[in-house]
């Protein structure tokens, strides 16, 4: 029981912010109504997403120090974690962005022209790694990859929404990070929470995935890896 | 007749402009007495069953691991 307690409060804490994200106190706004609690749903995947880009960042720097193919393992693995937050987060924005903005899509909006370039990038390592049969020759090639991606990916999603002149967003255009606009005291207590549920239920689905993976090469290679 | 027609459109233009000043709508009294409590409820139970799930497959694999490593 001494390696669960982490995935026991993964669920507690998204339980507690499904719970306490309807039931909850919110500013009253204008435009977003009550979608202001999408917030905590919403944004917690884009986190979770960005952590697991940043494991798999770190692991594919093990990786190149002493090429382990073990690190490669959770490296990719990471990486597909962040795919999967990534997806409905993606899905949940669009869906906010109808009922508020007033179409999926806002061209325009710095924070979605970041994240399709981030995706894109994702994309050529998802496809590296699925077209590159030799696993040492695909692990070398997506871990230097990695490292150009992730970066990326934090320049596009973190560094360059802010500075763009405007964003729907809020936190961009010039603004740091969220709070002065629509976050109160009692979101937070909501917020902070949810982001931290879904980050450690990201990292439960990656051991998972981890371990799965590893227990295919063991079974299948007369090396074993541990 | 036409004075008297934009006249009412106009007091109906103010009228609006009135419920525009007035605080955003919210579902406040949904949440106390508009059972969202059910809809709390449903979302808890879809995402007990997902981690329940996931639990039964960490164990499941648990179990795999340790076979595995007993024969090695």
């Amino acid at each position: 029981m001494k390696n669960w307690w982490w995935k026991i409060v993964a669920i507690a804490l998204v339980l507690y912010s499904i719970t306490m994200g309807f039931m909850g106190n919110v500013p009253h706004l204008n435009i977003l109504n009550e979608t202001i609690r999408n917030l905590y749903f919403h944004v917690p995947l884009w986190f979770a997403m960005l952590v697991q880009m940043g494991v798999s960042w770190f692991f594919a720097l093990r990786y190149l120090n002493g090429y382990n193919i073990k690190y490669d393992m959770l490296s990719s693995r990471a990486a597909y974690v962040g795919g999967m937050f990534a997806l409905p987060g993606l899905i949940t924005g669009s869906i906010w962005a109808t009922y508020t903005w007033g179409k999926p899509w806002v061209a325009e909006d710095p924070k979605l022209q970041g994240v399709m370039a981030a995706m894109l990038v994702y994309f050529v390592y998802y496809l590296l790694r699925a077209l590159i049969p030799d696993s040492q020759t695909k692990a070398r090639i997506s871990a230097v990859y990695n490292i150009f991606a992730f970066i990326m990916t934090f320049v596009f999603i973190m560094i360059y929404p802010r500075l763009a002149p405007s964003s729907l967003h809020p936190g961009n255009g010039g603004n740091p990070a969220f709070g002065k606009y629509d976050m109160d005291n009692d979101m937070r207590l909501v917020f902070y929470p949810a982001c931290m549920g879904w980050i450690l239920m990201s990292v439960w689905l990656l051991n998972v995935l981890n371990r799965m993976k590893k227990l295919q090469y063991n079974l299948d290679n007369d090396e074993k890896i541990n | 007749m036409k004075k008297l027609i934009s006249l009412t459109l106009l007091l109906l233009l103010t009228a609006t402009t009135f419920t525009q000043n007035a605080e955003p709508q919210m579902a406040d009294t949904m949440r106390s007495d508009g059972k969202i409590y059910v809809v709390v409820l449903v979302l808890s139970v879809v995402f007990a069953c997902l981690a329940t799930y996931l639990v039964l497959i960490d164990r499941k694999l648990k179990k795999l691991e340790d076979s595995f490593s007993n024969k090695k």
